[in-house]
Order: structure tokens, then C-alpha cells, then sequence
């Protein structure tokens, strides 16, 4: 047909499931704690890198897409790309904006 | 051999039917319509309202020449004229030309281009349908009911707080009319993706499928923006949270930074289907392929890529950083490029072809030329500099409708009467069809090429009087403007008239490459009765040749 | 693809060959019918990324412009119901996948073992969402209800903002909580309009897998309504340090 399937319908394990939910528990009471101690400007960037590690675990393995084919990995890549395009584009107008008219 | 100043190979008259069964007679009924899940019938019910409302469209457009014959504000109210453009805008961009190609040509003919048997997803297909009918009846419901008068853009805050016109009505209009885009452009992506026939290789694909693939992109991963900024919008006028009104500490420029992000997109979700019908009209109508085909495939990605890093050149006056301006305006003269590419290939292709006149190819032409004229104008209201003197004028006003009519709207043209045939059965009638198409030229350049001056000249955009002296210009616009109409009424009339008078078609009356034109006119619901393998290269003249061989041995 | 090329290459299709009632004449096999609605709903959660994508781009623009008024707001919602309503959404994201690999591996009691699990903890979810919302409503905190700047002019008189610390914001600082509130609404609103929508389609899919529609190798739908369902989850997953835990400290 039109594209070879790599993906012929891996099945992940329970196990595998299993390991995430933790993973996913033990990110969010990381991220809870890590909220009341003070660690400055590194506040947010560690609630987003853990958000977005555990954004990844789901990606990759509640959505399968480690199991996935090279389109659904470039679909995600696609999503995620624009949406960065949108916010960091949108944001650059606004840091700047503060810095005078030059 | 064919005369030399067309090459219309038709069916001998006297013995050619249409054939007996299709997808136009397989079914009968309203219901058999309604409830279909062939895209070629979804196309026919998509170019049949996408007619309607862009007379209605085009009606408000007459409304607003004709105020603008005369400096003051006599014909109507000013709010009223507000009201009227403001609904020309959203009927014309939304309701007509995001769907115009895509939602018929491309619903009716992607399928058939790749070898497959329908879209991946008909039931969601026919959906988008029902979802454009419910938006664009909605629409109607709103200007019956009082219109809006916020322009096409729905700038905050006028939108939010300073009007008491139907900005919500409206803008649920859009919003559903918005989905109807996605799930047409997300219908084409899985089906150019899953659906090939075999041998169908990405490279060995007509460009019209990579153009539609491409503004595909731009209405999945755009058009959402536009959704969240018109709930923003709504939430704002109704319950008033704040997040567009300087009061409450919100910012009324976020809101254009949504909503252009998607409209930039938008007018490549506009043109490059557009593009798409011209690559296959210059080559047919040249016979020659395209000329550097690999560049005009990857052209069009890139346009749709490039599309989303440029949104704030709308937005220059604004009010945003200088930072910005200057990394917008650089970035927008980079998205130039792929566009002017494509001009550039299809002037290549036509260097020493074989080049006839007929309908498709005199409209392919004024694309060509109007195109690169609106293109040009782009550039100069690209520039930060020029743009701060340009903007908000009419300058503006004809750069648009010169990419847009005379780009956009000659392409969808050039499509349907290239296509027609093949969606028909029936030849439309060559003569008055180019005098239309001249028409139509004469018309448009009369219309809006003016407009530039005005603009240069400084004559706002969007207001319903202006200094006598742009009076001659705008003088010399409306009657430009009733030659269009003229132009563009025409071809309705002899359209209709051609489906029962005009000649049997026959499966390749131009001769072209392109699985739709080896199966019969108009098709079998199923397209294909045999799956065909694609064993030779996109717009191969010569295997077309040899196909002929075969069958005049056969035939003997 | 190994099923088309019994079709292809010139030879005429029979009449009627034998396939799955749920194959689509337009697809050549299953496997490229499950293929395509798979990317389908792929591409269909690329456009609810960019739906909230405007929603975080304005939360991110105003929490940068009115720090001081996002962390008081912050301070206003409870952790501990966040905490739980993420424990749940996670736990249902995690029932949800043990109910496709069910569907996958044709158990039809674990799927509808799963299926009612993650439709219950989806609804927990929305309850403690409720509740959150009716404590907005009491304290005055809906934009544009009667919205009270008390609770930051005087954070003492809040219990909230007594517990947090918090100092009392200027005025002008004190209104633009309001702008937190919108979009807290705003974005926990949509999110749990698509948890709605969700529950709805798994009370459907409950009926359905009783029935054996999907262990019976036809697991498309299960599928493609995790990656949705998971979709939510992530949304919540960034919702909740970004509206909750804006500095604890």
C-alpha cells in the first residue's frame, strides 16, 4: 500500500504500564515538593521539565508512539513544534517590548 | 494530428453518450445526496454552495462600489457600510475562498489522482459539509438579523466591548465553519498518506496533491488558533473575563496574535490549491511536465511552513515591540521565495511548450500575471518601513484582491473549467467561456489595480466616504467592477447550459497525464474498476503517447 | 501492504470477497483501515494541542506581566484536591491503557473492568472539580460575578491566603487576580469540557464492549479513544503546576 508498517500492532505489557503510572505518581509528588522549596528562577523550569517528562512518558508509551510509526513520530514532532512556534514567537513580541524603541 | 491551436480531442459527436452508469446517476433522490459518502458528490454539493454564497459575497461587494462612487457617505449609513464589508470579508474568506478548491476540486479529485477508491474518512467528510451548510447559514441568519461591523478581523477591543453588533452569532459562524476546514484538510492528510495506489510514490504525485497536501497542514494546525481566539472572544463579551480589556489588566493585541496566526495561514490555505490547479493547467495546456517538479512539491511545504512564522507583519501599526517587527518583516521576505519559485517554474515549463489557448490556460495566465503583481505588492507591505505608510489603506485593499481574485479565484476557475469534463461529462462552450475568461481580466485590472493608488495616494481602508479628489479612481473601481460581474456571471450561465447542451466529453478531452483522466467521464461511484499501478512518472507525455499507440492498435 | 496485492495487478475484484463486517469498501484491508483512523485521530489531537496552545500562550504572557497576582491567586486553590484530581486522572489514563491492551488481547471482562474504572475515576475527577468551582463561587473569586479583591487586599481575613503567607497586593496588583481567575476558568473549563465529552464516549463504550464489539480483533475504537482520553491527561498534567503551584515557598 502506501507506506510500510513497522508498527504491526505491538502489544505493550501491563508491566510497562505499570512502572509508568509510577513513574507518573512519583513525578507529581516531585513536582508538589519541589513547589515549596525556594529555588528562585529554577521554580518553573523544574515544574515544566517535570510536566514535560511526564508528558513524554505518556507520548511515548500510554499512546504507544515509542511503538509507533516514523509519521506518527513526525505528527507528534509537528504538534509540538507549532505549539512552540505560537508561544515562543507570540512571547518574543512581548519580552521585547520593555526594551525600548531600540 | 490534431489542429495546432487546440488540443480538445473530443469523442465523435454522432455516437457518444455519456456513459451509462456514474456516480451522478448510480443513486437517485435527495436523500441518496444528502447522506452520501462519495466525495464526488460531497464535491458537487460543495460547489454548489460554495456558488451561492460567493454571489452573496459578491453582492455585498457591489454594495460597497457603489457607495464608493461618490465622496460622502450617501448611499448607506455608515455603520451600515461597516456592517456590509465587514460581512464581504467573512463570506468571501470563510465561506468561499478556504473551501473554493480544496472542498470541490480537491474532495473530487484527490482520490481519483492517487489511485484510491474515496477519501480515508467519507462519513467525516460528508460531516465538513453539513458543518460548512450550518456555518454559512448561520452567517446568512446574522446579517439578516443586523450583521457585524467589526470588519473581517474582529480587532479587540471594538469586538469586545464596543459594539453591540452580532460578533457572537458570527463568530460561532467561523468557529463551526472552522471545523469544516480541519476535517477536510485532516481527510486529505490521511488519505495522501495512507491511501496511494500502488507504484504511487510521494514524487510520482500530481502537484495539485502536494498543494493540497500542504495547505492540508496549515487548516489542522492552524485553524484551532482562530477556534480558541473566537471562544476567547465570546467569553470576553459575555461574561467578561478580562483577558482582551486594558481595564482589567488584558491585553486587545493577543488577541491578534491568535487570530493572525492563523489568518496568515489562511491565505496560503487560500492560494495553494490554487497553485496546485496551475501546475496541472500550464503543463496540460503546454505539454510539457512541470518544470523542476521536485522544486514546486517542496515549494509548497515550505510555504506552508514558512506560513506560521510570519503572522505580525498584520500587525506592524499595532503596537507590537520593534524587536518583533524587525524578526517578522525579515521572516516574511523569506516565505516570498517558495511563492516566487513556483512563478518561476511555471514560466520554465512554458519555455518551449507546446502552448494553446483554450479557457483553463487564458485564466492560468491572468493568474500568473496577477499573482505576481499582488505577490510583489506583499513584498513592499512585508517591509516594515513602507508598510507603516501602506497599511490600512486601499493599497492594501488591492494587494489582497489581487492575490486573492486575481490569484485565487482565477485558479478555482481555471480548475472548474479544466476539471468540468471529467465532473460532467460535458465539454463547456469554448467561446464564450473565453471571452468570460478576458472579460474577467479586463475587469478585475479595471477594478482593482486603482486601488493601488488610492492607497499610495492615502485613501483609507474601510471608510465609507473620502476626499474628492480619489473620486475618478474610485469611479474607474466600479466600473471595473461591473465588468466582473459580468465576467463572473457568465460562466454560471453557461455552465448550467453545458450540462445538458455541451458536447460529450469522452475520459481525456485535453490529452492530459493523471490517473483522473484514464477513467471515464464522469466517473463510477467506485473511480476505479481496476486498481491502477502508477508505473511511470507524473505529467509523462510520452507514456501518454504510447497509451494512445496501444489502443489505436487495438482498436485497428 | 501483503493484502492488496491480491487485488492489484489487473485482476477484476469478485463480486462481494469475504472480509470483516467492519471493513470499509474504500480500504483495501483492516490493517490500513485501522492505519488511517489511527493518524486520523493523531491528526485530530494536533488540533487540540494548538486549541489550548492559545490558552497557555495567554497564561504565559500574563503571569509574566502580573507575577505577584498569579501567585496570590495560586495560593487560593487547594493542593491537596489538585493533587488528588491529578493522582485520579493519571490513575484513569493508566485503566484506559490496561483497557486497550484488554480489547488488544480479547479480554472482554478486563475491558469492561477498565473501561468502568477509568469512566469512575474520570467522574471523581469532575466531582472534586466541583467542588473547587462551588468554593470559587462562595469566595467571590468568578471574574466579573462579583468578583472580591478582599481576599488580597487583606489576605488575613482569607483562610487561604493566611495559610500561605501571603502579604497584602497593592490595588492595582490585587485586580489583575482576576485575570489568573479567567484563566483558570477558562482552561479548567475547557479541559473538563473535554473530560465531559470523554465520559460520555466511554459510558457508550461500556454498553458496546459488554456487547464484544471490541475484542473481537476490531480494537480501533478503543484505541483511538485512549490516545484522546490521554490527550486530557497530558493537558491536566501541565494544567495543574502551572495553575497550582506557583510558588509555595
Amino acid at each position: 500500500m502506501s507506506e510500510p508498517r513497522e508498527h504491526e500492532h505491538h502489544i505493550v505489557s501491563p508491566k510497562i504500564y505499570g512502572a509508568i503510572l509510577a513513574a507518573l505518581l512519583v513525578g507529581t509528588a516531585l513536582t508538589v515538593w519541589a513547589s515549596y522549596i525556594d529555588l528562585g528562577i529554577f521554580n518553573p523550569i523544574i515544574a515544566l521539565a517535570i510536566a514535560c517528562t511526564k508528558a513524554t512518558l505518556v507520548v511515548l508509551f500510554f499512546m504507544h508512539v515509542k511503538y509507533s510509526t516514523r509519521l506518527t513520530k513526525l505528527a507528534v514532532f509537528a504538534g509540538v513544534f507549532t505549539f512552540l512556534i505560537l508561544i515562543g514567537m507570540t512571547l518574543s513580541d512581548y519580552i521585547s517590548r520593555a526594551w525600548g524603541t531600540w | 494530428m490534431s489542429p495546432v491551436n487546440t488540443i480538445v480531442s473530443l469523442p465523435d459527436q454522432s455516437t457518444a453518450r455519456i456513459p451509462r452508469v456514474n456516480y451522478l446517476n448510480k443513486e437517485n433522490g435527495l436523500l441518496s445526496w444528502l447522506l452520501t459518502g462519495d466525495h464526488k458528490r460531497i464535491a458537487i454539493l460543495y460547489l454548489i454552495s460554495i456558488t451561492f454564497f460567493f454571489f452573496i459575497g459578491g453582492a455585498l461587494a457591489g454594495l460597497i462600489r457603489l457607495e464608493l462612487l461618490t465622496p460622502q457617505a450617501d448611499l448607506m449609513a455608515t455603520d451600515t457600510y461597516n456592517k456590509v464589508f465587514s460581512m464581504h470579508g467573512i463570506i468571501m474568506i470563510f465561506f468561499f475562498l478556504v473551501p473554493s478548491v480544496p472542498a470541490t476540486l480537491g474532495n473530487f479529485l484527490i482520490p481519483l489522482m492517487i489511485g484510491a477508491k474515496d477519501l480515508a474518512l467519507p462519513k467525516i467528510n460528508l460531516l465538513s459539509w453539513y458543518l460548512y451548510m450550518a456555518g454559512g447559514i448561520l452567517a446568512i441568519y446574522t446579517m439578516a438579523t443586523g450583521g457585524v461591523d467589526t470588519g473581517w478581523t474582529f480587532t479587540t477591543p471594538l469586538s469586545t466591548h464596543y459594539v453591540n453588533t452580532n460578533v457572537l452569532t458570527t463568530g460561532l459562524a467561523v468557529f463551526i465553519a472552522g471545523f469544516s476546514s480541519i476535517f477536510t484538510g485532516l481527510n486529505f492528510i490521511v488519505t495522501i498518506h495512507k491511501m496511494r495506489a500502488p507504484g504511487m510514490t510521494w514524487f510520482k504525485l500530481p502537484l495539485f496533491v502536494w498543494a493540497h497536501y500542504a495547505a492540508s497542514i496549515l487548516m489542522v494546525l492552524g485553524t484551532p488558533v482562530l477556534a480558541i481566539a473566537i471562544v476567547l472572544v465570546a467569553l470576553e463579551r459575555t461574561i467578561g473575563i478580562g483577558v482582551f480589556d486594558p481595564t482589567k489588566g488584558g491585553d486587545p493585541l493577543l488577541f491578534q496574535h491568535l487570530f493572525w496566526f492563523y489568518s496568515h495561514p489562511a491565505v496560503y490555505i487560500m492560494i495553494l490549491p490554487g497553485m496546485g490547479v496551475i501546475s496541472e493547467v500550464i503543463s496540460t495546456f503546454s505539454r510539457k511536465r512541470v518544470f523542476g517538479y521536485t522544486a514546486v512539491a517542496f515549494s509548497s511545504v515550505a510555504i506552508a511552513v514558512f506560513g506560521f512564522f510570519v503572522w505580525a507583519h498584520h500587525m506592524f501599526i499595532m503596537g507590537v515591540s520593534n524587536y518583533a517587527v524587525l524578526v517578522f518583516s525579515l521572516l516574511t521576505m523569506l516565505v516570498a521565495v517558495p511563492s516566487a519559485i513556483k512563478i518561476f517554474n511555471w514560466t520554465f515549463t512554458l519555455y518551449k511548450g507546446s502552448i494553446t489557448f483554450e479557457t483553463p490556460m487564458l485564466y492560468a495566465f491572468g493568474f500568473m500575471g496577477l499573482f505576481t503583481i499582488g505577490g510583489m505588492t506583499g513584498v513592499f507591505l512585508g517591509t516594515s518601513g513602507t508598510d507603516i505608510h501602506l497599511t490600512e489603506t486601499y493599497f492594501i485593499v488591492a494587494h489582497f484582491h489581487f492575490v486573492m481574485v486575481g490569484g485565487m479565484l482565477m485558479a478555482f476557475l481555471a480548475g472548474i473549467h479544466f476539471w468540468w469534463p471529467k465532473m460532467t461529462g460535458r465539454m463547456y462552450p469554448e467561446k464564450i467561456s473565453q471571452l468570460a475568461a478576458v472579460v474577467t481580466f479586463i475587469g478585475f485590472n479595471l477594478t482593482f489595480f486603482p486601488q493601488f493608488i488610492l492607497g499610495m495616494l492615502g485613501m483609507p481602508r474601510r471608510y465609507a466616504s473620502y476626499p474628492p479628489e480619489f473620486q475618478i479612481l474610485n469611479v474607474f473601481s466600479t466600473a471595473g467592477a461591473s465588468i466582473l460581474g459580468v465576467g463572473y456571471l457568465l460562466p454560471v450561465l453557461y455552465l448550467v447550459w453545458s450540462l445538458k447542451y455541451g458536447e460529450i466529453a469522452g475520459n481525456n478531452p485535453w490529452q492530459a497525464t493523471g490517473l483522473e483522466w484514464q477513467i471515464q467521464s464522469p466517473p463510477l461511484t467506485e473511480n476505479f474498476v481496476v486498481m491502477p499501478i502508477m508505473d511511470h512518472e507524473a505529467y509523462d507525455y510520452e507514456w501518454l503517447e504510447r497509451q494512445k499507440e496501444k489502443e489505436v492498435a487495438s482498436v485497428g | 501492504m501483503s493484502d492488496s496485492s491480491a487485488i492489484a495487478h489487473g485482476e477484476q475484484e469478485a463480486p462481494h470477497e469475504e472480509h470483516p463486517s467492519y471493513l470499509r469498501h474504500h480500504f483495501e484491508s483492516t490493517e490500513q483501515q485501522a492505519d488511517a483512523s489511527n493518524f486520523a485521530m493523531w491528526l485530530f489531537l494536533l488540533t487540540e494541542v494548538m486549541f489550548f496552545g492559545g490558552l497557555f500562550t495567554a497564561y504565559l504572557i500574563y503571569r509574566n506581566w502580573y507575577y505577584p497576582a498569579f501567585v496570590a491567586g495560586s495560593h487560593q486553590l487547594s493542593i491537596p484536591l489538585g493533587g488528588l484530581n491529578t493522582l485520579l486522572l493519571i490513575t484513569s489514563s493508566f485503566t484506559m491503557a490496561m483497557g486497550v491492551w484488554c480489547a488488544e488481547t480479547r479480554r472482554r471482562s478486563g475491558l469492561v473492568l477498565c473501561l468502568i474504572l477509568t469512566f469512575i475515576l474520570g467522574l471523581g475527577f469532575l466531582g472534586i472539580k466541583t467542588i473547587e468551582y462551588t468554593e470559587k463561587f462562595e469566595k467571590h473569586h468568578v471574574p466579573s460575578w462579583h468578583y472580591s479583591l478582599n481576599s488580597f487586599l487583606n489576605p488575613d481575613s482569607d483562610k487561604e491566603a493566611r495559610a500561605a503567607g501571603d502579604q497584602p497586593l497593592p490595588l492595582d496588583m490585587a485586580r489583575k487576580t482576576e485575570v489568573y481567575f479567567s484563566l483558570y476558568f477558562a482552561m479548567t473549563g475547557m479541559h473538563a469540557l473535554h473530560m465531559i465529552i470523554g465520559i460520555a464516549i466511554l459510558g457508550f463504550m461500556i454498553f458496546r464492549a459488554r456487547a464484544g464489539a471490541y475484542t473481537a480483533g476490531h480494537v480501533t475504537f478503543v484505541e483511538n479513544f485512549g490516545l484522546y482520553w490521554h490527550f486530557v491527561d497530558i493537558i491536566w498534567i501541565f494544567l495543574f503546576p502551572l495553575l497550582y503551584l506557583i510558588s509555595r515557598h
